[in-house]
């Protein structure tokens, strides 16, 4: 079933704050199997320009991800996480995330379409530090898959 | 490190490709490292049973592990000013030590104003591209 257009432009309460640290930068990194030295080494990162450790270009997944929930699991929206991949995502980098940032992510429906008998919506997070700084802008394109489609 | 300049590339340009291996480990530790647990990715039976060869790479492991290619190049993952990609082809990865591998090239299809350069990335499993669309933008110096 189609959804609504009406959501298109909802905007949920921002989170509350997460503390970047830097135990989770290097836990991802690692994760990632990348040991590049400003992930893990502050001076590398240091040496680099920056104030602390520097995050992956897609950490931000990590904070975007449990915001995105709001939007998942809204009643009314009423998108069947069962059926729901991820079918693309961008991440905008205003600036790096840094160890020792305190952001909040506040989502938003960016847009609704509907093709192949699935639905296509991109909830947009936006990634600011508690002094209003904009650091990221992240869409993630969510595919609800029709419930004729051989699955 | 000194950041790569502009006038040292041109369209067609081609960053030193990578070959990178998933185990199911990998998948285990991406899981906890970025909070993404859903079943598909660490349970083999669940994953069968909802019509996947296998479990699957985390569609966000494999776009945080392709990018290597442009942040290991530029000696800087700061200067990534923009990162985009289309899951289209999930990643089954097998119950073995050594796992399965993709491999990953890069070229720079656009120069931009202001020392910017987009860079188009190719990742490809078992012979088939497994992202599409999978652009970086970054900021280089003069």
């Amino acid at each position: 079933m189609a959804i609504n257009q009406e959501f298109i432009g909802r905007t949920y309460p921002p989170t509350e704050i997460y503390s970047v640290g830097r135990e989770k930068i290097r836990e991802f990194a690692s994760a990632l199997g990348d040991s590049a030295p400003c992930y893990f080494d502050v001076e590398a990162a240091r040496s680099l320009g920056y104030p602390d450790l520097i995050a992956p270009p897609t950490f931000a997944i990590v904070v975007t991800m449990q915001a995105g929930g709001q939007v998942i699991h809204d009643p009314e929206l009423a998108l069947d996480y069962t059926r729901v991949v991820h079918g693309e995502q961008r991440f905008v980098q205003h600036r790096p995330i840094f160890a020792g940032d305190e952001i909040t992510s506040t989502v938003s429906v960016d847009s609704i379409r509907s093709a192949a008998g699935n639905d296509m919506i991109t909830v947009k997070t936006e990634v600011h530090a508690t002094d209003g700084e904009l650091v990221s802008t992240v869409y993630s394109l969510l595919v609800s898959r029709g419930v004729g489609e051989a699955s | 490190m000194t950041l790569v300049s502009i006038s040292q590339v041109h369209v067609g340009w081609e960053l030193p490709s990578q070959e990178f291996m998933f185990s199911r480990a990998d998948l285990i530790r991406y899981a906890g490292a970025s909070g993404d647990f859903n079943i598909i990715h660490w349970n083999e039976r669940v994953a069968k049973e909802v019509g996947l060869p296998s479990v699957i790479a985390h569609g966000m492991l494999t776009m945080g592990t392709v990018i290597r290619v442009v942040t290991d190049w530029l000696g800087d993952p700061g200067k990534v000013i923009e990162y985009s990609a289309r899951f289209t082809r999930p990643i089954p990865v097998p119950d073995t030590d050594e796992g399965t591998s993709i491999k990953v090239s890069a070229k720079i299809t656009e120069l931009l104003e202001n020392d910017q350069a987009v860079i188009t990335i190719s990742a490809i499993h078992n012979e088939v591209t497994v992202l599409a669309k999978t652009v970086a933008t970054v900021q280089l110096a003069p």
